[in-house]
């Protein structure tokens, strides 16, 4: 997958379709890719499993994490200031978590001010899997609203299908076939395939679009992360 | 059917439309506002009512009408406004009306956090309402069983006339795994007569009364006892539990919801340390299996039992009850929100054990 090349991408797509493992695995590959990187979980839909959760690992690799209000733990969230930053500076692309939902995307409407003045891609995640994302017509309703509340518009498509520990090379291939129907009918390009690394060699040369391998960062608080030497992510060890 | 992934709060939604629920009353709070914004967008869609209500005590008293009037009923909330729910519930176990009341557990007390916690075992299998009743509470702890037990929630409520309570924590009701539709949507038309409910006499029958209005205390007094009969009947046929590992192990984990999850976990850890430990988990914590912890517990291999909560210690109680003195009980715990890890719960079987 070729990595952004604009200032600012924005990710969304409904709750569920993993668009927050999608956002935490662009920043790092950007981050490794040498670029000066920031992440900003804006999303004021979930309360749980958010990207800001993954702060320590983010910053390690030196990725500035900004995050909505109370450090992302309130129900009520505010968007601080320093948010603000990512539209400024020039020197550091920036990738922007949305709420997984239209009401979600309305954030970005009090940022329009800033978003006329910078490059950006908007991208839409999908994943087949998902009761909301079953059908053509149920995604393009819902990248519709998503458009519609955030006011901006819809620039690529990351098929991201995957049903969690129980996911397949046909799983993802079925969702692959599903998002091209979509890129097709909204002429929209297919950004990406998201899978973990070991669906890679299965899937080579048979994706519409190219394959970007993942980690699992948003583990549940009984899974081991391989990213901790086997330790368990939710919360640092005490 | 092919699998699909769900979050749990959504899935709790489809499977009471599923189960025949036609009436959901609710107000929203984190974190389990996707079953109300779940409802508000397919209830329509199957003829079925969605109301938004005032407040809690609103909703749950919409509950109690709607359900005198016969209809499959259901409400959600989470801690807090469970608490307001109370007196509802009270009224509607004194009436003898059937109806599915899930809370998906936040941090607490008062406002607390929104992140989970199960601080309000107490509250679900002891009572948070007045007087002498009880409800069948199921405790799932992977979204399955969420959807599988909503079903069963909704029938053996009807079937005893009375509440069911789905005792979620945040994590069950906000995380996400695939599941499938094991059981066929079953039709609001097929449920069996409600003969009791107010559903207009048409001049053919005396009236139905819903009522938990006893003035007189020996007709009280008979009501009690009659419900105490209907709850007695309930322990003898309704406890749920599973049981991992637990033949011949060393020590027993007991655990309902996410920290279940964390034991299995724990066990596994320890296991690469040499020690054989399973996990008893209840499924329904009102009727506690009681019997069942005992028979495990008396196993000679069995040197320690450890009770996992995400509260400062609630069910070890019933660990307490169940297993009699046996074995010596001990108690791991985070309240307010915080989970606690895999490693804190292996490192208390090990303190248990005394190395």
């Amino acid at each position: 997958m070729k990595l952004p090349e604009k200032q600012i991408t924005i990710i969304s797509g409904h709750y569920g379709t993993g668009k927050t493992e999608f956002a935490v695995n662009l920043a790092f590959a950007m981050a490794r890719d040498g670029r000066k990187t920031a992440l900003a979980d804006l999303d004021i839909v979930n309360p749980y499993f958010r990207s800001y959760e993954r702060t320590r690992e983010l910053e390690r690799e030196g990725i500035a994490v900004f995050v909505t209000s109370n450090f992302g733990k309130a129900d009520i969230p505010a968007l601080p200031p320093d948010i603000m930053s990512i539209f400024v500076n020039r020197q550091q692309q920036s990738i922007i978590d949305l709420g997984g939902d239209p009401v979600g995307a309305r954030v970005l409407g009090y940022y329009q001010p800033q978003l006329d003045r910078v490059d950006f891609d908007f991208w839409f995640v999908i994943n087949q899997k998902r009761v909301e994302n079953r059908t053509i017509e149920g995604v393009v309703r819902y990248l519709r609203l998503t458009e519609a509340a955030s006011k901006q518009r819809i620039t690529g498509i990351v098929n991201n299908t995957h049903l969690g520990d129980e996911t397949t090379a046909e799983v993802i291939l079925r969702g692959d076939e599903f998002a091209g129907k979509v890129a097709e009918v909204i002429n929209l390009p297919i950004i990406c395939t998201v899978g973990e690394h070991r669906f890679e060699e299965k899937l080579k040369g048979r994706l519409n679009g190219s394959f970007f391998a993942i980690d699992r960062y948003m583990t549940k608080p009984w899974e081991l992360s391989d990213h901790e030497g086997g330790q368990f992510a939710w919360q640092q060890e005490t | 059917m092919a699998k699909e992934l769900w979050k749990g709060n959504e899935a709790i939604a489809e499977a009471a439309i599923r189960a025949g629920c036609r009436c959901y009353f609710g107000y929203p709070i984190t974190p389990q506002s996707e079953i109300p914004e779940y409802m508000s967008l397919h209830m329509p869609k199957v003829g079925g009512v969605f109301l938004q209500s005032e407040s809690e005590i609103a909703a749950i008293n919409m509950v109690y009408g709607a359900s005198g009037a016969g209809a499959r009923v259901m409400t959600s909330s989470s801690s807090p406004g469970v608490s307001l729910k109370q007196e509802g519930i009270s009224y509607m176990c004194g009436a003898e009306l059937p109806g599915v009341i899930v809370n998906v557990m936040r941090g607490g007390p008062g406002l607390g956090t929104i992140q989970p916690a199960q601080g309000d075992y107490f509250q679900a299998t002891r009572g948070g309402g007045n007087g002498d009743y009880r409800l069948i509470v199921f405790a799932p702890a992977n979204i399955q069983e969420v959807v599988d037990l909503m079903q069963e929630a909704f029938e053996l409520a009807d079937q005893y006339r009375m509440p069911v309570m789905m005792l979620l924590d945040g994590m069950i009701g906000q995380m996400m795994e695939p599941i499938e539709w094991k059981k066929p949507p079953v039709s609001p038309d097929d449920l069996p007569e409600k003969p009791w409910a107010t559903t207009g006499t048409k001049e053919g029958r005396a009236p139905n009364i819903i009522n938990s209005l006893f003035i007189d205390p020996e007709a009280c007094n008979v009501h009690n006892k009659r419900l105490e009969e209907k709850y007695r009947r309930v322990i003898e046929s309704e406890q749920r539990y599973e049981t991992n590992d637990t033949d011949g192990a060393e020590v027993i984990f007991v655990a309902y919801g996410t920290p279940a999850r964390l034991a299995r976990a724990a066990a596994g850890l320890l296991e690469k340390e040499g020690i054989k430990a399973g996990v008893f988990r209840p499924v329904t914590v009102w009727p506690y299996p009681y019997e069942a912890l005992h028979e495990v517990s008396l196993q000679d291999s069995v040197k320690a039992i450890v009770t996992v909560e995400m509260s400062t210690g609630q069910m070890v109680d019933d660990v307490r009850i169940g297993v009699n003195g046996v074995k010596p009980v001990s108690f791991i715990g985070q309240a307010g929100g915080v989970i606690p890890t895999p490693r804190e719960v292996a490192n208390a079987a090990l303190k248990a054990l005394g190395r």
